[in-house]
């Protein structure tokens, strides 16, 4: 018996529409998890963002140029430091992370944190610096200001976390090495097609693959119609 | 107050909030916990699933199967991370014994290896024993025309799992050197799981050693045209054991947090004769034959001969199943 694909994909098809419970499982847990970690890596890295843009301190390129050559770091590679590191044997054992869906989303919000950095300082740095003085010259205090300037960068840091989330949703690495592909618990699409085509399950792994396009184009799509908008705010805006 | 420090103590409030909004969220739906660390061949024929979910139903417990190569699987629980490990190994399950990793073994199922390959079998080696066919390929591959490597006729896991295992013992047994026959332009390491494996040998029309049950799976499901060639017989035996993870390995200072008295209650449910007699009975409908076959009963029957005495030949230690200072309590598990 060959494989046959035109079947396999009928019936991906059949699954995706019939709204299986276990394929959904899977979408909802990588929405989740991916979600979680972007909001994460916001909270944590759009301060750190601000702190870099904002401030003249020596070493400011240099760091700059760290958190962006960051971005590209190799997911297995974060995946293995972090499986070490969680690891009941490691020195961040006693957290018990390995395996559960908090050490996922962990590692995501670490894996993404750089890119968070890196677009959303750019966008800030590049907001006109007179809006600061002006904010000042008005009676605002720094911190007041700083609100002021993020404000007007709001659209590259919503441009930064929805890189971030593309980049969450389809890695690998991390996910299966610190998830550990638990059925029903820790495993997100791209871990569940690994595990569906070398169990032979084609169909359900063409389902899920389908998906993940799916949620890959639309996060694109929103990026484009965010551009876009920037572009009529700004045009409203113009006196 | 700074700006700097207003932003530190508002972003740490948040993330605080957030990541115990998230374990709050996790752990009210987790019950007590089971981490099973297994061979890929028991999980990819569904087998372990089906098992979780008989047990899960009737237990308070929540099983999460991590799928590894048994070299890997039993890397996991020296780690402490598992708490059980099923695996089809049995000079590395003796060293996990004996290092103090693990205890209380049982020897749950066993089926055989097969050699697998191109339906037309190039090298010939269809009926014969797994010594005459490894050496078949070996002469087929010296044969080729193509020694560049390109060509591959041998396809081997290479992931350090208990099918490599047993196909480095039966290069061995056939008398080559496997440092030396795994460096043939013709051999091709894959470092992947039986399913991947099996995926690779059928496209490149080569043969790879494979468990039935993983081979017939994919067979049946049309991923691959190999066949299966060899009959079974005493060294393509493979035996699958349950050991519960020790919670204090006796050469470290850590005390694992390892959930003994599921993993133990687990065990008890594996070898009990229902679930015995589900394993066997599992999947005979799809490929009129079993995929594992129960060993607790055959074990206690000593019956049917000659497959027990190869049990006891290959995968006994001092000629038990897990000699008295391996055990650890629960005395019910060995009479």
């Amino acid at each position: 018996m060959a494989l046959d694909i035109p079947a396999g994909i009928t019936k991906a098809l059949e699954l995706i529409f019939t709204g299986d419970p276990e394929l959904y499982g899977v979408v909802y847990r990588s929405l989740l998890f991916s979600g979680i970690a972007v909001i994460l890596a916001t909270l944590w890295g759009t301060p750190i963002a601000m702190l870099i843009s904002l401030r003249e301190f020596r070493g400011k390129n240099l760091v700059k140029t760290f958190f962006t050559s960051l971005i590209g770091i190799p997911t297995v590679v974060l995946g293995l430091v972090l499986f070490l590191a969680f690891s009941n044997g490691g020195p961040l054992g006693f957290l018990g992370l390995l395996f559960t869906p908090g050490g996922i989303i962990i590692g995501e919000a670490i894996l993404v944190t750089p890119i968070i950095i890196s677009i959303a300082a750019s966008a800030i740095e590049a907001v006109d610096p007179d809006i600061m003085n002006l904010a000042k010259t008005l009676g605002a205090s720094e911190s007041q200001a700083s609100v002021a300037v993020l404000k007007e960068a709001v659209n590259g840091v919503l441009l930064s976390n929805v890189a971030s989330f593309n980049r969450a949703i389809a890695e690998l690495g991390v996910a299966l090495l610190v998830g550990g592909n638990v059925a029903g618990l820790t495993d997100v699409l791209t871990t569940a097609i690994s595990r569906y085509t070398a169990r032979a399950e084609i169909s359900f792994a063409i389902a899920l693959g389908i998906l993940l396009m799916v949620l890959v184009f639309l996060i694109n799509l929103i990026v484009l119609l965010a551009r876009k908008t920037k572009m009529f705010v700004t045009m409203w805006r113009s006196p | 107050m700074q700006i700097w420090q207003k932003l530190l103590i508002t972003a740490t409030l948040a993330t605080t909030i957030v990541i115990a909004g998230t374990f709050t969220y996790f752990n009210y739906f987790a019950k007590r916990r089971l981490i099973i660390a297994t061979t890929t061949s028991l999980y990819d024929t569904g087998l372990l699933d089906q098992i979780e979910r008989n047990y899960e139903a009737t237990h308070p417990v929540d099983i999460n199967i991590i799928s590894l190569g048994t070299g890997a699987t039993i890397q996991v629980a020296e780690n402490g991370d598992a708490d059980i490990v099923l695996v089809h190994s049995p000079s590395l399950e003796l060293n996990f014994l004996e290092q103090g990793w693990g205890v209380n073994r049982k020897i749950v199922a066993y089926n055989f290896f097969t050699i697998v390959g191109p339906e037309n079998d190039p090298a010939g080696i269809k009926g014969k024993t797994a010594n005459d066919a490894l050496k078949a390929i070996v002469a087929y591959g010296e044969s080729l025309d193509d020694q560049s490597g390109v060509t591959k006729i041998w396809v081997s896991r290479g992931d350090n799992s208990g099918t490599h295992t047993k196909e480095k013992n039966l290069w061995t047994a056939a008398g080559y050197n496997f440092n030396e026959t795994s460096k043939e332009p013709w051999y091709a390491s894959v470092d992947s799981g039986m399913g991947g494996t099996l995926n690779v040998a059928s496209q490149k029309n080569a043969y790879t050693l494979s468990d039935i049950g993983t081979f017939l799976k994919f067979s049946k499901e049309g991923s691959i045209s190999s066949v299966a060639l060899l009959t079974e017989e005493k060294s393509l035996l493979n035996v699958y054991s349950v050991m519960a993870v020790n919670q204090t390995p006796p050469h470290t200072n850590t005390t694992y947090q390892i959930n003994y008295a599921d993993s133990m209650d687990f065990i008890k449910y594996l070898v009990s004769a229902e679930t015995q007699q589900f394993i066997t009975e599992f999947g005979k409908a799809d490929y009129d034959q079993s995929l594992f076959i129960g060993a607790v009963q055959p074990l206690k029957d000593n019956a049917p001969q000659p497959v027990v005495q190869w049990i006891k030949d290959t995968a006994f230690f001092d000629g038990a199943e897990c000699p008295p200072q391996y055990r650890n309590e629960y005395p019910e598990l060995y009479t």
